[in-house]
């Protein structure tokens, strides 16, 4: 496998490693958050964080589509289930996401039609295929999966597929980005701006990061030497006073992301006025929901949701690990309550939320290895 | 879920935005629209996100992120397992 290699050597960890201990000045601490989940399970598994420097803590972001879903939508989702001759939809890791009573699993025992489809397309196939059926699709995710969502609603308009429908959850990264940058409870000093959802929307939004916050940001890849090469690239931008957003992961990533992705969001969707995230509370501008022209194939215009919303259980502490005050094993259920057998909350659940990552991985760290020997 | 995987293009299926690829060894049709102006051909790589081609990639990329999801163990085998369950008849359809 000479091409991983390519990727993973480790004398080039250590050269890029030495560089970082170079451009990073002892006296200070940094704080860098990786917004995507796929980068926190990449720092955990590859122990990323033992060729950083001391003062130098990547701190976990709120990229898990999964994670960030709040308990009153889940509830809507069930209730829609629930109703006659309805099918519900939905990708398989929303199965286990924990609802004010009970999750999908717990419904579909109790003999809702909850199916898991691996694309929308499949959703709106199996419409197709049960004409007499009410097909709804449960949307979620950030612009990586939005452009999805949006060609199946246009391709349901196009054959007029009216017993098809969408549940929309989808949410932008952007304004959670800013509601963290607002917030009084943490210092940051730069950003590893998430790889696949850019391959959408490109570089230029995370552009008011650096110019009205002052923080640097690296798009980065996934490989354990793109996490390393995009925090020697942050470090040199703090080292030569810049703020810039730059892109490490070019190989993947165009700079204006993918034009026909965002138009068919832009004819299908718009944005919410707010909408809430489990653990951040309600956000402005930070979702997406299906276009009055499509109102047919809106599950929230067809349906009257209840849409209560359900405040989180008191032990999980998934808000204070999505926004990184916390480090996962610092949640008071982290392993003991809280499993991804029996998740509590929304970050144990999916293998892109940080206390998965971290019971699965995690467990020789620094900061693990340090409380050890305390 | 949010999982991109990669997957190599055996052949575009005319009249439509579809496309058979293999997908570490599943063979399934996926929607190719997203990638369609950059042009794609057979033997060519694309990051496949629930079903649609995001963005094309070179070998190498491919290969990288082939075996970073593998690494990633459940989460990678519920993935494809999922891309298996809806597999679609390779001849027309979609």
């Amino acid at each position: 496998m000479r091409f991983v290699d390519e990727f993973r050597d480790r004398n080039i960890a250590r050269e890029l490693g030495a560089e970082i201990a170079r451009l990073a000045r002892p006296e200070r601490q940094y704080r860098f958050m990786e917004v995507c989940g796929g980068h926190t399970h990449t720092i955990y598994k590859h122990g990323i964080e033992d060729y950083l420097p001391r003062n130098i803590t990547l701190v976990h972001g709120p990229g898990c589509p999964v994670c960030v879903i709040p308990m009153g939508r889940v509830e809507d989702a069930i209730y829609i289930a629930r109703q006659p001759g309805v099918i519900l939809t939905c990708f398989g890791d929303m199965m286990r996401v924990p609802g004010g009573n009970g999750c999908f699993l717990d419904a579909r025992a109790e003999g809702a039609d909850i199916r898991m489809v691996y694309s929308p397309l499949d959703a709106l196939k199996l419409a197709q295929r049960n004409p007499e059926r009410r097909v709804v699709f449960m949307a979620i995710g950030f612009e990586t999966t939005a452009p999805s969502t949006a060609i199946t609603l246009l391709k349901a308009a196009a054959e007029n597929v009216r017993n098809f429908s969408v549940f929309c959850n989808h949410v932008t990264i952007v304004p959670a980005i800013k509601a963290i940058l607002d917030s009084p409870d943490l210092r940051l000093d730069g950003f590893l701006g998430p790889g696949h959802v850019s391959t959408v929307i490109g570089c230029r939004p995370y552009k008011f990061i650096a110019d009205a916050f002052q923080r640097p940001v690296v798009v980065a890849g996934f490989e354990p030497l793109d996490i390393l090469e995009s925090v020697r690239m942050l470090l040199k931008q703090l080292a030569e006073s810049r703020c810039d957003v730059e892109n490490q992961y070019t190989r993947v990533v165009p700079w204006d992301g993918n034009p026909r992705a965002l138009d068919a969001i832009r004819r299908t969707m718009e944005l919410r006025p707010y909408f809430e995230w489990r653990g951040l509370g309600f956000i402005s501008q930070s979702a997406l929901k299906v276009r009055e022209t499509f109102a047919p194939f809106d599950a929230e215009r067809i349906f009257e949701l209840p849409g209560v919303r359900v405040a989180d259980p008191k032990a999980c502490q998934c808000g204070e690990v999505l926004k990184g005050v916390l480090k996962p094993w610092e949640c008071k259920v982290f392993g003991t309550a809280c499993t991804p057998e029996t998740p509590i909350g929304t970050c144990m659940v999916s293998s892109e939320g940080a206390c998965a990552a971290y019971y699965n991985f995690g467990r020789f760290t620094r900061e693990r290895v340090q409380e050890a020997v305390r | 879920m949010c999982l991109a995987i990669p997957g190599q293009i055996e052949r575009l299926i005319p009249g439509t935005d579809l496309a058979t690829a293999d997908v570490s060894g599943v063979k399934r049709n996926i929607n190719v629209g997203l990638v369609a102006e950059e042009g794609i051909a057979p033997g060519e790589w694309v990051l496949i996100h629930v079903g649609f081609a995001l963005s094309k990639i070179d070998e190498a990329e491919a290969r990288a992120s082939l075996e970073f999801l593998q690494g990633l163990g459940q989460a990678f085998t519920d993935e494809i397992a999922a891309i298996t369950g809806e597999t679609v008849p390779v001849e027309g359809s979609g």
